[in-house]
Protein backbone atom coordinates (compact mmCIF):
# COMPACT_ATOMS: atom_id res chain seq x y z
CA UNK A 1 0.00 0.00 0.00
CA UNK A 2 1.32 3.45 -1.25
CA UNK A 3 1.88 5.14 2.18
CA UNK A 4 1.78 8.55 2.76
CA UNK A 5 4.99 10.14 2.09
CA UNK A 6 6.47 11.37 5.50
CA UNK A 7 10.03 12.17 6.24
CA UNK A 8 11.60 9.06 7.14
CA UNK A 9 14.00 10.07 9.39
CA UNK A 10 11.37 11.84 12.04
CA UNK A 11 12.22 9.71 15.24
CA UNK A 12 9.57 11.85 17.04
CA UNK A 13 7.02 11.54 14.16
CA UNK A 14 3.47 9.68 15.71
CA UNK A 15 2.91 8.64 12.12
CA UNK A 16 5.51 5.83 13.01
CA UNK A 17 2.62 4.22 14.11
CA UNK A 18 2.12 1.86 10.96
CA UNK A 19 5.66 -0.12 11.79
CA UNK A 20 4.10 -0.40 15.51
CA UNK A 21 0.32 -1.67 15.93
CA UNK A 22 0.49 -1.97 19.34
CA UNK A 23 1.46 1.68 19.68
CA UNK A 24 -1.06 3.86 22.04
CA UNK A 25 -2.81 6.53 20.45
CA UNK A 26 -0.40 9.14 21.40
CA UNK A 27 -1.13 12.17 23.60
CA UNK A 28 -1.17 14.53 20.23
CA UNK A 29 -3.59 12.67 18.31
CA UNK A 30 -7.28 14.38 18.70
CA UNK A 31 -10.32 13.75 16.61
CA UNK A 32 -12.82 16.40 15.65
CA UNK A 33 -16.41 15.02 15.20
CA UNK A 34 -18.35 17.21 12.62
CA UNK A 35 -21.66 16.91 13.42
CA UNK A 36 -23.87 19.31 10.92
CA UNK A 37 -27.31 19.62 11.62
CA UNK A 38 -30.97 20.81 10.53
CA UNK A 39 -33.68 19.91 12.89
CA UNK A 40 -32.18 17.20 14.70
CA UNK A 41 -33.69 18.27 18.35
CA UNK A 42 -34.42 15.05 19.28
CA UNK A 43 -31.27 12.95 17.62
CA UNK A 44 -28.55 15.29 18.77
CA UNK A 45 -28.61 14.50 22.60
CA UNK A 46 -28.63 10.58 21.75
CA UNK A 47 -25.69 10.91 18.76
CA UNK A 48 -23.43 13.03 21.48
CA UNK A 49 -24.43 10.32 23.67
CA UNK A 50 -22.98 7.66 21.99
CA UNK A 51 -20.38 9.67 21.08
CA UNK A 52 -19.27 10.44 24.50
CA UNK A 53 -19.99 7.36 25.67
CA UNK A 54 -17.43 5.81 22.35
CA UNK A 55 -14.84 7.85 23.04
CA UNK A 56 -14.68 7.95 26.70
CA UNK A 57 -14.49 3.89 26.57
CA UNK A 58 -11.63 4.00 24.08
CA UNK A 59 -9.38 6.55 25.63
CA UNK A 60 -9.42 9.05 22.52
CA UNK A 61 -9.20 12.49 22.43
CA UNK A 62 -11.54 14.46 20.74
CA UNK A 63 -14.40 17.52 20.22
CA UNK A 64 -17.73 17.46 19.16
CA UNK A 65 -18.35 20.69 16.30
CA UNK A 66 -22.15 21.11 15.81
CA UNK A 67 -22.85 23.32 13.08
CA UNK A 68 -26.66 23.79 13.33
CA UNK A 69 -28.10 26.14 10.24
CA UNK A 70 -30.60 27.90 11.98
CA UNK A 71 -32.79 24.99 12.83
CA UNK A 72 -36.43 26.22 14.10
CA UNK A 73 -37.09 23.23 15.48
CA UNK A 74 -35.27 24.22 18.75
CA UNK A 75 -31.80 21.96 18.24
CA UNK A 76 -29.42 24.85 19.26
CA UNK A 77 -30.86 25.27 22.72
CA UNK A 78 -30.52 21.46 22.93
CA UNK A 79 -27.00 21.68 22.17
CA UNK A 80 -26.57 24.69 24.68
CA UNK A 81 -27.80 22.20 27.43
CA UNK A 82 -25.56 19.46 25.70
CA UNK A 83 -22.62 22.01 26.02
CA UNK A 84 -23.28 22.96 30.12
CA UNK A 85 -23.18 18.96 30.69
CA UNK A 86 -20.25 17.65 28.66
CA UNK A 87 -18.36 20.88 29.00
CA UNK A 88 -17.92 23.52 26.14
CA UNK A 89 -13.81 21.98 25.64
CA UNK A 90 -15.80 18.65 24.49
CA UNK A 91 -19.08 20.23 22.64
CA UNK A 92 -18.53 23.50 20.53
CA UNK A 93 -21.52 24.69 19.18
CA UNK A 94 -20.62 27.07 15.73
CA UNK A 95 -23.87 27.28 14.50
CA UNK A 96 -25.07 29.16 11.44
CA UNK A 97 -27.82 31.68 10.33
CA UNK A 98 -29.60 29.70 8.08
CA UNK A 99 -29.36 26.53 5.45
CA UNK A 100 -25.84 26.62 3.48
CA UNK A 101 -25.61 23.29 2.42
CA UNK A 102 -22.88 20.44 3.58
CA UNK A 103 -19.72 21.77 1.93
CA UNK A 104 -19.64 24.59 3.26
CA UNK A 105 -20.55 23.10 7.31
CA UNK A 106 -18.05 21.36 6.80
CA UNK A 107 -15.23 23.91 5.81
CA UNK A 108 -16.97 26.10 8.70
CA UNK A 109 -16.65 22.99 11.07
CA UNK A 110 -12.55 22.88 10.40
CA UNK A 111 -11.74 26.09 10.93
CA UNK A 112 -12.83 25.20 14.74
CA UNK A 113 -11.16 21.70 14.83
CA UNK A 114 -8.61 21.78 16.91
CA UNK A 115 -8.04 17.94 16.45
CA UNK A 116 -5.48 16.66 13.78
CA UNK A 117 -8.12 14.44 12.60
CA UNK A 118 -11.91 14.86 11.63
CA UNK A 119 -14.65 12.24 11.30
CA UNK A 120 -17.52 13.27 9.41
CA UNK A 121 -21.00 11.70 9.98
CA UNK A 122 -24.61 11.66 9.35
CA UNK A 123 -26.26 12.97 13.42
CA UNK A 124 -29.58 11.25 12.89
CA UNK A 125 -28.61 7.73 14.17
CA UNK A 126 -27.94 6.08 10.96
CA UNK A 127 -23.96 6.23 11.70
CA UNK A 128 -23.05 4.66 15.15
CA UNK A 129 -20.13 6.38 16.97
CA UNK A 130 -19.62 2.67 18.26
CA UNK A 131 -17.47 2.15 14.73
CA UNK A 132 -15.50 5.07 15.56
CA UNK A 133 -12.34 2.84 17.74
CA UNK A 134 -12.55 0.31 14.42
CA UNK A 135 -11.90 3.87 12.18
CA UNK A 136 -8.89 5.04 14.61
CA UNK A 137 -7.49 1.25 14.58
CA UNK A 138 -7.90 1.32 11.17
CA UNK A 139 -6.44 4.54 10.54
CA UNK A 140 -3.17 3.92 12.62
CA UNK A 141 -2.70 0.37 10.99
CA UNK A 142 -2.38 1.32 7.48
CA UNK A 143 -1.23 5.22 8.22
CA UNK A 144 -4.07 5.72 6.02
CA UNK A 145 -4.96 9.27 5.24
CA UNK A 146 -8.62 8.41 4.85
CA UNK A 147 -11.05 5.84 6.00
CA UNK A 148 -14.16 5.23 4.98
CA UNK A 149 -17.27 3.21 6.20
CA UNK A 150 -18.71 0.73 4.08
CA UNK A 151 -21.98 -0.94 4.05
CA UNK A 152 -21.10 -3.49 1.35
CA UNK A 153 -18.41 -5.07 2.33
CA UNK A 154 -17.31 -7.56 5.28
CA UNK A 155 -20.09 -7.20 7.59
CA UNK A 156 -21.34 -3.75 6.65
CA UNK A 157 -25.07 -3.92 5.96
CA UNK A 158 -28.00 -1.77 6.32
CA UNK A 159 -31.18 -1.60 8.15
CA UNK A 160 -34.54 -0.56 7.24
CA UNK A 161 -34.73 -0.35 3.46
CA UNK A 162 -36.53 -2.81 1.18
CA UNK A 163 -37.25 -1.79 -1.98
CA UNK A 164 -34.53 1.29 -1.58
CA UNK A 165 -31.88 -1.44 -0.43
CA UNK A 166 -31.95 -2.74 -4.46
CA UNK A 167 -32.20 0.72 -6.36
CA UNK A 168 -29.23 1.01 -4.00
CA UNK A 169 -27.02 -1.39 -4.83
CA UNK A 170 -27.70 -0.65 -8.39
CA UNK A 171 -26.73 2.76 -8.50
CA UNK A 172 -23.59 1.34 -6.30
CA UNK A 173 -22.73 -0.81 -8.96
CA UNK A 174 -22.72 1.55 -11.64
CA UNK A 175 -20.30 4.04 -9.50
CA UNK A 176 -17.97 0.70 -9.77
CA UNK A 177 -17.81 0.34 -12.73
CA UNK A 178 -18.03 3.75 -13.85
CA UNK A 179 -15.35 5.36 -11.75
CA UNK A 180 -13.60 2.44 -10.29
CA UNK A 181 -13.40 4.28 -7.37
CA UNK A 182 -11.20 1.53 -5.12
CA UNK A 183 -13.53 1.67 -2.24
CA UNK A 184 -16.88 -0.26 -2.29
CA UNK A 185 -19.05 2.43 -0.71
CA UNK A 186 -18.43 5.68 -2.61
CA UNK A 187 -21.44 7.29 -1.12
CA UNK A 188 -20.70 7.13 2.43
CA UNK A 189 -20.43 9.98 4.81
CA UNK A 190 -19.12 8.24 7.66
CA UNK A 191 -15.18 8.80 6.95
CA UNK A 192 -12.27 9.72 9.08
CA UNK A 193 -9.90 12.26 7.22
CA UNK A 194 -6.64 13.41 7.85
CA UNK A 195 -7.14 17.51 8.78
CA UNK A 196 -4.80 18.49 6.09
CA UNK A 197 -6.10 15.70 3.75
CA UNK A 198 -9.78 16.78 4.09
CA UNK A 199 -8.66 20.45 3.51
CA UNK A 200 -7.00 19.77 0.57
CA UNK A 201 -9.78 17.56 -0.46
CA UNK A 202 -12.74 20.41 -0.02
CA UNK A 203 -10.99 23.42 -1.87
CA UNK A 204 -10.81 20.77 -5.05
CA UNK A 205 -14.57 19.38 -4.86
CA UNK A 206 -17.21 20.83 -6.52
CA UNK A 207 -20.34 19.26 -6.17
CA UNK A 208 -23.45 19.49 -4.05
CA UNK A 209 -25.26 16.94 -1.94
CA UNK A 210 -24.23 13.65 -1.75
CA UNK A 211 -22.18 13.60 -4.98
CA UNK A 212 -20.13 15.40 -3.00
CA UNK A 213 -19.16 12.75 -0.56
CA UNK A 214 -18.20 10.46 -4.02
CA UNK A 215 -15.83 13.12 -5.26
CA UNK A 216 -14.34 13.14 -2.47
CA UNK A 217 -13.31 10.24 -3.08
CA UNK A 218 -12.42 10.06 -6.60
CA UNK A 219 -10.64 12.88 -5.85
CA UNK A 220 -8.48 11.45 -3.06
CA UNK A 221 -7.48 8.95 -5.19
CA UNK A 222 -6.29 11.18 -8.34
CA UNK A 223 -4.14 12.51 -5.38
CA UNK A 224 -2.94 9.43 -4.60
CA UNK A 225 -4.34 9.24 -0.94
CA UNK A 226 -4.27 6.44 0.99
CA UNK A 227 -8.10 5.12 1.74
CA UNK A 228 -9.05 2.24 4.55
CA UNK A 229 -12.25 0.40 5.00
CA UNK A 230 -14.09 -0.40 7.76
CA UNK A 231 -17.71 -2.24 7.68
CA UNK A 232 -20.57 -0.16 9.29
CA UNK A 233 -24.17 -1.01 9.50
CA UNK A 234 -26.46 2.08 8.73
CA UNK A 235 -29.69 2.09 10.34
CA UNK A 236 -32.37 4.00 8.73
CA UNK A 237 -34.56 4.95 11.27
CA UNK A 238 -37.08 6.77 9.14
CA UNK A 239 -39.70 4.54 8.17
CA UNK A 240 -41.60 4.10 5.76
CA UNK A 241 -40.92 7.44 4.28
CA UNK A 242 -39.63 7.24 0.86
CA UNK A 243 -36.94 9.57 1.07
CA UNK A 244 -35.49 7.92 -3.00
CA UNK A 245 -37.98 10.10 -5.38
CA UNK A 246 -37.04 10.43 -8.84
CA UNK A 247 -35.54 13.46 -8.21
CA UNK A 248 -32.94 11.97 -6.21
CA UNK A 249 -32.03 9.23 -8.87
CA UNK A 250 -31.96 11.99 -11.66
CA UNK A 251 -29.66 13.98 -9.81
CA UNK A 252 -27.56 10.98 -8.98
CA UNK A 253 -27.44 10.14 -12.12
CA UNK A 254 -26.55 13.55 -13.29
CA UNK A 255 -23.53 14.00 -10.90
CA UNK A 256 -22.66 10.42 -11.05
CA UNK A 257 -21.55 11.30 -15.17
CA UNK A 258 -20.62 14.12 -14.28
CA UNK A 259 -17.50 12.84 -12.39
CA UNK A 260 -17.43 10.21 -15.13
CA UNK A 261 -16.42 13.01 -17.91
CA UNK A 262 -14.67 15.45 -15.67
CA UNK A 263 -12.08 13.17 -13.98
CA UNK B 1 -7.52 11.22 -18.92
CA UNK B 2 -10.92 11.35 -17.42
CA UNK B 3 -12.34 8.20 -16.51
CA UNK B 4 -14.66 8.93 -19.67
CA UNK B 5 -11.65 9.21 -21.91
CA UNK B 6 -10.25 5.98 -20.76
CA UNK B 7 -13.46 4.26 -21.89
CA UNK B 8 -13.39 5.90 -25.47
CA UNK B 9 -9.65 5.31 -26.07
CA UNK B 10 -9.90 2.04 -25.34
CA UNK B 11 -13.06 0.98 -26.80
CA UNK B 12 -11.88 2.80 -30.24
CA UNK B 13 -8.53 0.94 -30.17
CA UNK B 14 -10.36 -2.65 -29.46
CA UNK B 15 -12.59 -1.04 -32.58
CA UNK B 16 -9.46 -0.26 -34.71
CA UNK B 17 -7.94 -3.81 -34.00
CA UNK B 18 -11.44 -5.41 -34.74
CA UNK B 19 -12.02 -3.88 -37.95
CA UNK B 20 -8.03 -4.53 -38.85
CA UNK B 21 -8.84 -7.97 -38.25
CA UNK B 22 -12.15 -8.44 -39.97
CA UNK B 23 -11.56 -6.74 -43.46
CA UNK B 24 -7.99 -8.62 -42.82
CA UNK B 25 -6.23 -4.84 -43.64
CA UNK B 26 -2.26 -6.36 -42.45
CA UNK B 27 -3.18 -9.16 -45.63
CA UNK B 28 -2.42 -12.12 -43.45
CA UNK B 29 -5.03 -14.22 -44.51
CA UNK B 30 -7.23 -15.96 -41.80
CA UNK B 31 -8.87 -19.12 -42.41
CA UNK B 32 -12.82 -19.21 -42.97
CA UNK B 33 -13.16 -20.10 -39.32
CA UNK B 34 -11.17 -17.23 -37.91
CA UNK B 35 -13.10 -15.08 -39.50
CA UNK B 36 -16.41 -16.81 -38.82
CA UNK B 37 -15.08 -16.18 -35.04
CA UNK B 38 -14.14 -12.41 -35.12
CA UNK B 39 -16.99 -10.89 -36.80
CA UNK B 40 -19.17 -11.38 -34.59
CA UNK B 41 -17.38 -10.84 -31.27
CA UNK B 42 -18.44 -7.39 -30.39
CA UNK B 43 -21.99 -9.07 -29.80
CA UNK B 44 -20.72 -11.68 -28.31
CA UNK B 45 -18.43 -9.60 -25.67
CA UNK B 46 -21.36 -7.30 -25.18
CA UNK B 47 -23.86 -10.25 -24.13
CA UNK B 48 -21.12 -11.28 -22.00
CA UNK B 49 -20.55 -8.48 -20.01
CA UNK B 50 -24.41 -7.74 -19.35
CA UNK B 51 -24.86 -11.10 -18.30
CA UNK B 52 -21.90 -11.17 -15.91
CA UNK B 53 -22.81 -7.83 -14.65
CA UNK B 54 -26.34 -8.70 -13.75
CA UNK B 55 -24.83 -11.70 -11.89
CA UNK B 56 -22.69 -9.52 -10.24
CA UNK B 57 -26.07 -7.57 -9.52
CA UNK B 58 -27.87 -10.39 -7.86
CA UNK B 59 -25.30 -11.72 -5.83
CA UNK B 60 -24.62 -8.75 -4.44
CA UNK B 61 -28.50 -7.79 -3.46
CA UNK B 62 -29.01 -11.48 -2.28
CA UNK B 63 -25.72 -10.90 0.20
CA UNK B 64 -26.86 -7.71 1.42
CA UNK B 65 -26.58 -7.82 4.88
CA UNK B 66 -29.84 -6.89 6.47
CA UNK B 67 -28.82 -5.75 10.19
CA UNK B 68 -30.88 -6.53 12.81
CA UNK B 69 -29.15 -6.69 15.56
CA UNK B 70 -28.01 -3.14 14.86
CA UNK B 71 -31.34 -1.74 15.07
CA UNK B 72 -32.03 -3.52 18.16
CA UNK B 73 -29.02 -2.36 19.89
CA UNK B 74 -29.66 1.32 18.86
CA UNK B 75 -33.29 0.78 20.04
CA UNK B 76 -31.77 -0.07 23.44
CA UNK B 77 -28.84 2.29 23.74
CA UNK B 78 -32.03 4.81 23.10
CA UNK B 79 -33.41 4.32 26.03
CA UNK B 80 -30.17 3.89 27.66
CA UNK B 81 -28.90 7.36 26.64
CA UNK B 82 -32.55 9.14 27.11
CA UNK B 83 -32.80 8.28 30.85
CA UNK B 84 -28.77 8.85 31.56
CA UNK B 85 -29.62 12.63 30.02
CA UNK B 86 -32.88 13.12 32.27
CA UNK B 87 -30.41 12.65 34.91
CA UNK B 88 -28.02 14.95 33.91
CA UNK B 89 -30.54 17.64 33.65
CA UNK B 90 -31.23 17.61 30.11
CA UNK B 91 -34.86 18.69 29.15
CA UNK B 92 -36.53 18.30 25.85
CA UNK B 93 -39.94 20.33 26.16
CA UNK B 94 -42.58 18.94 25.28
CA UNK B 95 -43.29 17.94 21.73
CA UNK B 96 -44.34 14.44 19.81
CA UNK B 97 -41.32 12.64 20.24
CA UNK B 98 -40.76 11.48 16.32
CA UNK B 99 -38.68 8.56 16.00
CA UNK B 100 -36.89 10.16 13.12
CA UNK B 101 -36.48 13.01 11.12
CA UNK B 102 -39.50 15.42 11.28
Amino acid sequence: MASHSDSSSSAGSQRRGVRNPAARATATDKYSVLLPTYNERENLPLIVWLLVKSFEESGNNYEIIVIDDGSPDGTQEVAQQLEKIYGPDKILLRPRAKKLGLGTAYIHGMQHATGNFIIIMDADLSHHPKFIPEFIRKQKEGNFDIVSGTRYKGNGGVYGWDLKRKIIRVANFLTQILLRPGVSDLTGSFRLYRKEVLQKLMEKCVSKGYVFQMEMIVRARQLNFTIGEVPISFVDRVYGESKLGGNEIVSFLKGLLTLFATT
Amino acid sequence: MTKLGQWISTLLALMLIWLCLVQDLLNLGYSQKFHDVIVPLPVYLLVTAGSYSLATLGLRLASFNDCEEAAQELFLQIQEAQADLASKGLKLGSSEAAPGRP
